[in-house]
């Protein structure tokens, strides 16, 4: 069984498991630092590939402003002609934050969209990430022709049900970016 | 005991969740699918058996006054190691899991398990209660998850069998108190006998 | 506004009992009576606010200039282990009647998830209480540290009232103790789901 308490063993004790542990994590972080790193860049640059159109020459991310707010953007070119951006977008959703990275084309057409982060709730307004007729819209979404508002607010954009604000800001996440290209 | 019925003593008649009623919150949270109750339940598992063994060897050699302090670093490491890991190969899962990762390191399971058995048991017993433990909280877990994805999204382990929405109250705050109160009256009235 | 809007949210919306299932343990465990839950969540308010005080300043200014942010979860858990005890000596020492009210819950507090949850979500999520996605600043986080834990006391108290009338009725044998507790709690949560859209 345990040992007797003193001052002594127990300060020894508690900063060597103190000591050992951190020195533990340290390695370990060092080591995993690496793929982790890798993964997320993977997460990124697959949600941009996923909105531009494919077979363009990826440029690294450049600052820009969206929606009043900082953010970043890519551009995608073949033979030296840019073809598309991909603009990471924030607003506010139900739960929290929402930040989706939207694809447009050179011609202000909306190529793609896709969700980076969200906090809405499971079943209702997380189906953004899910429900495919919500998601399929965006698909070649013209703001030239099409308003971009849910159709609650006198727009064309179908709302997912009973997730109106979760939609609305989805919706005004992809409008500050066919705006914000629009200073490019 | 036998190193079998350290591994099944969990499953049923100690079952953590509902003999124990303990590590209550992930038991609620993270249950809105099957597959999130199952990886919740692996993590738990992951951290309860390296935690049980690393504290069973450590035992003998701590003093009595600091054992509490020094079993909690030692479990926060495997659990922040856990949380490198599963960053680095399944982003995904973690990402869904959040916060309740980090707190396991406050689960009364893993704390309870380092006291009352790897602290006075050898290492391979203290792993086998560990794997026991940790398979009983799994199961407890992914059950709740299959009948709260079943009710909620009218699908299981992700396969929709149902058109349509399901029971959304199932899959959020209400139905997880719901689905773990009347799983549990279930399992009084039929598993535990008295 | 910005302010009204933490305090609604984290004491209704985002209710952490209800909606975010921390400190579920002592819901359950310490809920049987009124006096007892009031005396848990006073405790709790005090070392939650105060944890994520410590905590927040400790990440700033220790952990992140330091490099050292792999070790967050070790350090909170210990911070918040010496921060209970400290409470509790200088409890004892500074005023006895409130450690013979607080006293019996401090020991448990350690271990509640709520506190090392709270600590962790206000340093690594975004928030936006009506304004774009933003980390919180300290004032904000002790703010909604504060809030959060009277959001947890009002779940505690009306689950306990509830509680004390369940015991005086006749509820059937497999439904007793826990089992009928956690319905209870549900219909509760379905309350406070009510709230949901206001913050």
């Amino acid at each position: 069984m345990a040992v007797q308490s003193s001052l002594k063993n127990m300060v020894i004790c508690l900063f060597s498991t103190c000591f050992i542990c951190s020195a533990l994590l340290a390695g370990v972080y060092a080591l995993t630092k690496k793929p982790i790193d890798e993964t997320n860049a993977k997460i990124l640059k697959d949600s941009v590939s996923a909105v531009l159109p494919e077979g363009g020459e990826l440029s690294e991310a450049a600052p820009i402003t969206v929606g009043g707010q900082p953010s970043e953007y890519y551009v995608s070119t073949k033979n030296g002609e840019p073809v598309a951006y991909a603009i990471k977008s924030t607003t506010v959703g139900f739960g929290g934050p929402l930040t989706i990275m939207v694809g447009i084309t050179a011609d202000g057409t909306v190529y793609n969209t896709s969700v980076l982060s969200h906090a809405e709730t499971p079943g209702l307004g997380a189906k953004c990430n899910t429900d495919e007729k919500f998601m399929a819209q965006w698909k070649g979404f013209n703001p030239a022709e099409k308003i971009l508002a849910v159709k609650k607010d006198n727009g064309d954009v179908d709302a997912i049900t009973a997730s109106t604000i979760t939609s609305r800001a989805y919706t005004l996440a992809v409008k500050n970016a066919v705006e914000a290209m629009k200073t490019l | 005991m036998s190193k079998f019925k350290l591994i099944t003593k969990g499953l049923v008649k100690d079952n953590p969740t509902f003999v124990l009623l303990l590590g209550m919150c992930p038991t609620l949270a993270t249950t809105t699918s099957a597959i999130n109750g199952l990886s919740m339940g692996l993590a738990t598992l992951f951290v309860l058996v390296l935690s049980n063994m690393a504290i069973s060897l450590i035992a003998p050699v701590v003093p009595d006054k600091v054992h509490i302090p020094v079993y909690i670093v030692v479990i926060a490491t495997f659990v922040t190691l856990l949380q490198f890991l599963m960053q680095a190969f399944v982003p995904s899962v973690y990402a869904s899991l959040g916060l309740f990762i980090p707190l396991i390191v406050v689960n009364c399971i893993v704390l309870g398990r380092a006291e009352a058995f790897a602290n006075k048991n050898s290492i391979v017993d203290s792993a086998f209660d560990g794997i026991g433990v940790g398979l009983g909280f799994t199961l407890s877990l992914t059950v709740i998850g299959i009948v709260r994805e079943i009710l909620g999204s009218g699908s299981i382990f992700g396969w929709k069998f149902l058109a349509g929405d399901g029971m959304l109250a199932f899959v959020m705050a209400p139905g997880a108190f719901l689905v773990l109160g009347y799983l549990m009256v279930l399992f009084n009235k039929f598993v535990a006998k008295k | 506004m910005e302010i009204l809007l933490i305090i609604v949210s984290a004491i209704f919306v985002n209710n952490i009992v209800l909606a975010q299932f921390l400190g579920i343990c002592p819901f359950l465990g310490v809920s049987n009576k009124l006096s007892t839950a009031t005396g848990m969540s006073a405790a709790v308010c005090f070392v939650i606010t105060l944890a994520t005080l410590v905590t927040y300043l400790i990440n700033k200014y220790l952990l992140l200039t330091l490099g050292l942010e792999f070790l967050q979860t070790i350090a909170f858990i210990l911070v918040i282990a010496a921060l209970v005890q400290m409470v509790e000596i200088v409890l004892k020492k500074v005023s006895p009647s409130l450690y013979q009210a607080l006293g019996i819950f401090l020991p448990l507090i350690t271990t509640n998830c709520a506190v090392l949850g709270v600590a962790i979500n206000v340093v690594t999520k975004e928030f936006t209480f009506g304004q774009p996605a933003h980390m919180l600043g300290l004032g904000e986080a002790v703010l909604y540290a504060f809030a959060t834990s009277l959001g947890y006391g009002l779940a505690m108290v009306l689950f306990s009232g509830l509680r004390e009338h369940l015991a005086l009725n006749n509820v059937p044998k497999a439904f007793r103790g826990v089992p009928i507790a956690l319905i209870t709690a549900g219909i509760l949560a379905m309350a406070f789901m009510g709230f949901s859209g206001i913050a």
